[in-house]
């Protein structure tokens, strides 16, 4: 991706580039929008750190009248369940990461395999997916009553274990990264079917490995609708789905304020307060922003492998 | 000679099958996978034509499908009897369209724009910036433009406020959510596949630049002529690939970004929004699979018929 921009300009003359005016107004146009990218993001962690009190005064705002940390304070006196919350999202994430991964290099190896003889059986019964299924009902139905993914962590990981574009992905990783010679002669030299992949293909087809990986990080670091399906207890739920749930607690208590008794509007009062929500906000993209600029490069690899056809 | 040859050919027989027999169990696992999570439930097709019931005397989904009332078309009548259907059908067909065509000129308008430039780290900065929204989950773009739309403390709200209008009640009138909507979606999608026309723009060879600047071709003649020819499969790719979704919509977009509003209804209901509302809010498991399936069938046929064209038309850029 470095050579994305500048291609053309040789040796810092403009020789066939834009000319000047033109570039700035680029500038402008592309800069103004990226920009506008961003911009929430720096909002939200604006609120953040605004007092109640400013917030009370002039609302959401790019300059608060008033500073404050309690928002975090508070968030991290919440204590068991955003911990809890915390850990769940991390553990779905790893654990998830983990299994797809491993599965989907198990798979797409195969589909790699030229001399693999039901190649062409497995690669249309993973492609066929991508065209047709039975639907949201159909798939709850039968996740929830014979699967037993319900109510239990394996609800929030196994649904998104397989993903046949990422099976592609790889597999044209591995064309792209493995000379079909070295399997020969891995098994000329005697080496299992297993130990050559884990042992000499996997290495060298690491950054493959991590892009996929990085997809489904991200795939189960974002992700509510399981919970939404399938998750009732507290302890279980992510902090997607936390997020989610105390945005529609806030507003139900908000409208039904008026038809409710005193102990419910000490209920209000104790309400996560909109600093402290956008807190939560921050926390949850903190680690995505950070890290983002690092993995962006093996992200970008993957969706432009996958993008172009077998 | 032929005795010696036997048992040698039978040894190499024996290890090819043992290599496609280990072969195979390494897509055990995602081959089961996809039969328990994809394929087990297309056979749930049936409750489309069911009046879905528990059969209390033992109850299980086979149990209960076995025993439920066939229907027939019944669900797909009573779909197509609502009003609310064809807001829906709208609403999906409608968004989509728009968006493609939307989605297509911005990314191919954006990637031309930072390919033309040539401060290489400003170009890289902006493609950063714009790719960031990508990583979002829709819960998280439902709180950005809460701070911007709340009722009482909003941004837009208050700025309203401060010059004298009438705020608009951004919550329960639907009539500005098209808008709202078409924003968040280009907002979170036009990063990413500006980068995929980007990647395309970068691997054209420099010298066909070089060959139509000497032929005297202003920019614009070398953007119409060199590169929207070179981007050319890839838009047919990403156009097919969204034809083929044209009835399935972005479901956290249509229901975290407008909070699950029910007077934003009018404007914010798609067939995926109402595939869920239908199976966990009314419970109605019939109505639901039927819209859903109609979605699949819709959908399948859609891409098969976008191909199938792409394919007579230009045989390189087609999907299979």
């Amino acid at each position: 991706m470095e050579r994305l921009a500048g291609k053309r300009t040789w040796g810092g003359t403009r020789l066939g580039a834009v000319s000047v005016p033109t570039e700035i107004i680029l500038h402008i146009l592309v800069g103004l929008f990226a920009f506008i990218c961003i911009l929430p993001f720096i909002f939200t962690v604006i609120i953040s750190f605004s007092s109640e009190a400013s917030i009370r005064e002039v609302g959401y705002s790019f300059i608060p009248i008033e500073w404050s940390l309690k928002a975090y304070d508070t968030v991290f006196d919440l204590g068991l369940q955003l911990y809890r919350s915390f850990f769940n999202s991390v553990f779905v994430s790893v654990a998830g990461t983990a299994f797809s991964v491993l599965i989907c290099i198990l798979y797409s190896y195969v589909l790699y395999r030229r001399d693999y003889k039901y190649k062409k059986f497995f690669m249309f019964f993973s492609f066929f997916t991508m065209l047709f299924g039975g639907g949201l009902a159909p798939t709850y139905m039968v996740c929830k009553n014979l699967l037993g993914l319900n109510n239990n962590y394996a609800a929030l990981i196994v649904p998104l274990l397989v993903s046949p574009f990422n099976f592609i992905v790889m597999r044209t990783f591995f064309r792209n990264a493995v000379p079909e010679a070295l399997i020969e002669s891995a098994s000329i030299d005697g080496s299992g079917e297993y130990r050559t992949l884990f042992q000499i293909i996997v290495p060298i087809s690491l950054p493959g490995i991590a892009t996929i990986a990085l997809l489904n990080m991200l795939a189960y670091w974002n992700e509510w609708f399981l919970s939404l399906l399938y998750i009732r207890d507290n302890e279980l739920i992510p902090l997607q789905y936390m997020l989610m749930r105390t945005q529609q607690q806030v507003e139900f208590m908000v409208n039904n304020s008026g038809k409710i008794g005193p102990e419910l509007s000490e209920a209000i009062r104790n309400l996560p307060t909109d600093s402290f929500r956008m807190a939560l906000v921050v926390i949850i993209v903190v680690p995505i922003a950070f890290a983002y600029p690092f993995f962006q490069r093996y992200i970008i690899s993957g969706l432009t492998i996958g993008a172009v056809k077998e | 000679m032929a005795k010696s040859l036997s048992p040698n050919g039978t040894l190499a027989r024996r290890r090819f099958n043992t290599k496609t027999l280990v072969l195979t169990t390494m897509a055990l696992p995602g081959a089961i996978w996809l039969l328990l999570l994809r394929y087990l439930p297309m056979f749930g097709i049936v409750l489309s034509f069911q009046d879905y019931k528990i059969y209390t005397k033992a109850p299980s989904l086979i149990n209960n499908i076995l025993h439920s009332k066939w229907v027939g078309l019944e669900n797909f009548k009573f779909l197509f009897a609502t009003t609310e259907s064809w807001v829906m059908i709208r609403n999906t067909l409608g968004y989509n369209a728009l968006w493609i065509v939307l989605g297509i000129i911005f990314a191919v308008a954006f990637a031309i724009m930072i390919s033309e430039m040539t401060t290489k780290f400003a170009a890289k900065v902006y493609q950063t910036l714009m790719f960031f929204p990508y990583f979002l989950s829709w819960v998280v773009v439902s709180y950005f433009v809460y701070a911007f739309l709340s009722p009482e403390k909003g941004l837009i709200t208050n700025l309203q406020k401060n010059m004298d209008l009438d705020p608009t009640q951004w919550y329960s009138d639907p009539r500005p959510w098209p808008y709202i909507l078409t924003f968040a979606y280009l907002w979170k999608n036009l990063g990413y596949s500006c980068i995929l026309y980007l990647a395309t723009i970068t691997g054209i060879d420099s010298s066909q630049y070089e060959a139509a600047r000497i032929d005297g071709a202003s920019k614009w003649q070398q953007i119409r002529y060199v590169t929207l020819p070179h981007l050319r499969p890839m838009i047919i790719i990403l156009f097919i690939l969204s034809v083929g979704r044209i009835f399935n919509a972005d479901f956290g977009l249509f229901y975290q970004v407008p909070m699950n509003y029910g007077p934003l209804y009018p404007a914010t209901q798609v067939v995926d929004t109402y595939v869920y509302r239908a199976l966990m809010s009314m419970n109605n498991i019939g109505m639901s699979s039927a819209a859903g399936l109609l979605q699949n069938v819709v959908g399948f046929i859609c891409i098969m018929v976008a191909n199938s064209i792409v394919r007579r038309v230009d045989p390189d850029s087609s999907l299979f």
